[in-house]
């Protein structure tokens, strides 16, 4: 073990910094063109079908927003297709073969077809058909849709892997369709792309509030509002039921990944919910914990007395106290975001408006799509350490040999250039929402 | 039917040349865009600078991602050199990421911050156009020499990242003179011969330095009858080069007059240059990925993980192209203003 001093050059924990900060900072960006690809869609198609005027300003408005983001997950991305090679040589040399073709697949049928389209739906308008111009948003959305597709298919890869022979220590795939849909693969899609939809509600809605309690009255405004309210109101119960499929799912083949997500340090039967602790390592048991009695159990195995493994039975097992904050925030968020759009919802019911109050919680829920899903995010990854590729592959087997101090440089400058975009997107985002309450003033 | 020794042959060789293709289809497609970045610093008039953002705004995001492309066929059918590589170009890797991040998010927020943030946004468009631009001359300076250590290479690998600037800047005038008018299309003439210059002089250095800094590529070209039969390489860029030289000033007349045929010449000759220059590097790499060290067959993934790209490659690729055209063709002619509606 590297003594203390050393361990802030580790290369090893500096490249899987780094890695984090990119893929945590590229991963907000999808998550919102994903849905609101098909937002856009929905407000062009509403148009089409009406031919009220709301519609079109609706997506006049968001169209800006999701070009925004559009390109910052471009370029975001771009940096990730560098970094497998550059922070993870070993990942591409033990598993490239089936790791390789799901990349390439994915540049080829989603990054083309968006970016392309993408020029035709932002600035193509009045020089084609409104016909290809839905076509177009259609094809932008899919494509997003698809790119997702790809890497949660590598990503669940990574998590349960199948489909494949070790030959020289390095993976052959042996069936292609095993691979795509593996055991995971449903619940990651599905959980992902529901968290994109969460995440574009409440940025529909917290936008919208903000302009309605700015005094703007666009019709637009509230369609938007109405749109992510609703939105969020279906879509939450659905992801606490899909999120629980995820968990068994996740019991099944990472049983230490529970393990790590309960608090659980000792096999036990009838094992409590533990809403709050503070997991320590060291005694191998939660301090100030509040739990409920058998609840994980019940959840888990849907028995009151059914047994769960604990964490000392694992010789490799993730860190408990990071997948165990990072659950309970993902979970945390997802109640508030239950609490709130109900009661929004509930204020919106038969054409009303919604109090101030409610506003100003939507106001302040606006990005908690992306809280949520970076946790989710964290649970997933943190928890299948320390795998890169579940009981294939090391992280610390896949590391680079780069130096310390050339990783340290440049994480430096990545998370300085990040804190500043990050500070100058949401506060675009609420300035053209400023400006377009003032058309005079609009370019 | 190939047998399985035919595939493990033919494949990486396939998959090097879709590398190949999609690398130069990077740097001419992202070569003007990037062009064009380097150029708006020497614009002052704000609406020209929107006019020249609106003549590649519907393209810049597809034209990078060929470099995706490129990179992501290096990462999945070359993996063992794509380690090698980028862990050798690390530090041109990540400023030139840099670059492309401040230079693709300028497109938005230059237009969509606040008014006083605007030209702070204009000049990180520059900056990062500037920036991605000589990392990559960098990179490939770095890399046509195998990586040398000393200072006498990384001088070398400035020089490229130089020369590339000026070849960007050449091909963006290009791009200007053919999508603007009036004004505008006045100083892209201006702009394409001053970067002229720089570019010939340039790619003179760098074809003197190249086989003298590696005796590998001496011996490559030098050699009889190499030497003849390569002839035709520096001579044709030449020409190339002389086509340019004199279809500028003459442009420039028939432009006042509100003329502007032919002005699609200079692009075009800057584009064949850079096939040439392509040419030129992969004859004298050609079949090694890593210089000296690693040949592409080496390096290359299992033949049935590069069948099935290829299968998929095969059907998509085409699709691709055939979209791409169509969008070139919706946005066809002179650039007008760049608008949602």
């Amino acid at each position: 073990m590297l003594p203390e001093a050393t361990g802030l050059l580790d290369p090893i924990v500096l490249a899987r910094i780094q890695f984090a900060a990119n893929i945590t900072f590229h991963i907000l960006f999808p998550t919102i063109s994903i849905a609101m690809g098909w937002a856009l869609l929905f407000f062009k198609l509403r148009f089409n079908a009406t031919g009220e005027q709301k519609w079109l300003d609706a997506y006049g408005f968001w169209v800006k927003i999701f070009a925004l983001t559009f390109a910052l997950g471009v370029v975001t991305g771009i940096t990730m297709s560098f970094q497998f090679g550059t922070n993870w040589p070993g990942f591409m040399k033990t598993v490239g073969n089936i790791a390789g073709p799901l990349l390439a697949y994915e540049v080829l049928t989603a990054f083309f077809l968006e970016a392309t389209f993408l020029g035709i739906m932002l600035f193509g308008q009045k020089k084609v058909s409104n016909r290809i111009h839905t076509l177009a948003t259609v094809l932008v959305a899919g494509g997003t849709t698809l790119s997702a597709f790809w890497i949660i298919v590598l990503n669940s890869w990574m998590q349960t892997p199948v489909g494949f022979e070790m030959i020289n220590g390095q993976a052959h795939a042996t069936d292609w369709l095993a691979i795509i849909f593996n055991p995971s693969m449903p619940y990651h899609l599905s959980h992902m792309l529901v968290a994109s939809g969460l995440t574009v509600a409440f940025l529909l809605a917290g936008v919208s509030a903000f302009r309605w309690l700015k005094g703007q009255r666009d019709a637009s405004i509230m369609a938007s509002l109405k749109t992510g309210v609703f939105l969020a109101a279906a879509l939450i119960p659905l992801q606490i039921l899909i999120g629980d499929m995820h968990g068994i799912n996740t019991l099944k083949h990472q049983p230490a990944k529970i393990a790590a997500i309960e608090g659980i340090w000792h096999t036990e039967r009838g094992a409590p919910l533990t809403l709050f602790a503070l997991p320590n390592a060291e005694t191998q048991s939660n301090d100030y914990a509040i739990a409920i009695p058998k609840l994980a159990s019940l959840i888990l195995t849907h028995d009151l007395n059914g047994e769960l493994q604990g964490i000392s039975e694992f010789a490799d097992h993730p860190p408990v106290a990071k997948v165990f904050w990072s659950f309970r925030v993902m979970v945390g968020v997802g109640m508030l975001m239950l609490l709130v759009s109900w009661l929004a919802a509930w204020q919106l019911r038969g054409g009303k408006t919604l109090s101030p109050m409610v506003c100003k919680l939507l106001i302040g829920m606006t990005f908690s799509g992306w809280v949520a899903t970076v946790a989710g995010w964290y649970v997933t990854e943190i928890g299948r350490q320390p795998w890169l590729v579940y009981g294939v592959l090391k992280t610390s087997d896949a590391a680079s040999n780069v130096g310390g101090g050339m990783i340290l440089s440049t994480l430096i400058m990545y998370l300085t250039l990040y804190a500043f975009l990050l500070v100058s997107y949401i506060s675009v985002v609420f300035y053209l929402a400023k400006k377009a309450g003032h058309p005079a003033q609009e370019q | 039917m190939l047998s399985t020794i035919d595939l493990a042959y033919w494949l990486p060789v396939i998959f090097a040349g879709l590398m190949v293709v999609s690398m130069f289809a990077y740097v001419v497609l992202d070569g003007y865009d990037l062009g064009v970045g380097i150029l708006l610093e020497l614009e002052t008039d704000t609406k020209e600078k929107d006019k020249m953002i609106a003549s590649i705004g519907p393209f810049w995001d597809a034209n990078e991602t060929w470099l995706v492309l490129g990179v992501g066929l290096l990462l999945v059918a070359f993996p063992l050199a794509h380690g090698i590589i980028l862990t050798a170009l690390y530090l041109p890797v990540a400023l030139m990421l840099l670059g492309l991040i401040l230079r693709g998010v300028a497109f938005d927020f230059r237009v969509k911050a606040r008014a006083h943030h605007q030209p702070l946004w204009n000049r990180l468009f520059f900056v990062g156009s500037l920036l991605a631009t000589v990392s990559q001359g960098v990179m490939l300076g770095r890399y046509i020499t195998g990586f040398a250590p000393g200072w006498g290479a990384w001088g070398f690998a400035l020089l490229v990242g130089v020369s590339l600037a000026a070849a960007y800047a050449l091909l963006g005038a290009g791009w200007l003179l053919m999508k603007s008018t009036g004004k505008l299309q006045q100083r892209a003439i201006v702009w394409a011969q001053g970067s002229l210059w720089i570019a010939i002089l340039a790619t003179v250095l760098v074809s003197v330095a190249t086989p003298w800094i590696s005796p590998r590529v001496f011996a490559l070209w030098f050699s009889v009858p190499n030497v003849f039969l390569l002839a035709p390489v520096p001579l044709m860029t030449a020409i190339l080069f002389a086509v340019i030289g004199f279809a500028l000033p003459r442009l420039a007349q028939r432009q006042r007059n509100g003329n502007d045929n032919f002005c699609w010449i200079p692009f075009t000759a800057t584009v064949g240059i850079v096939l040439l220059s392509f040419f030129g590097l992969v004859f004298s790499i050609f079949p090694h990925l890593v210089i000296d060290q690693l040949t592409i067959w080496q390096a290359a993934s299992s033949p049935e993980a590069l069948l099935i790209m290829f299968c998929g490659a095969a059907i998509v690729l085409p699709t691709i192209i055939g979209y791409t055209i169509y969008s070139y063709y919706v946005f066809w002619g002179k650039a007008g203003e760049l608008s949602y509606e």
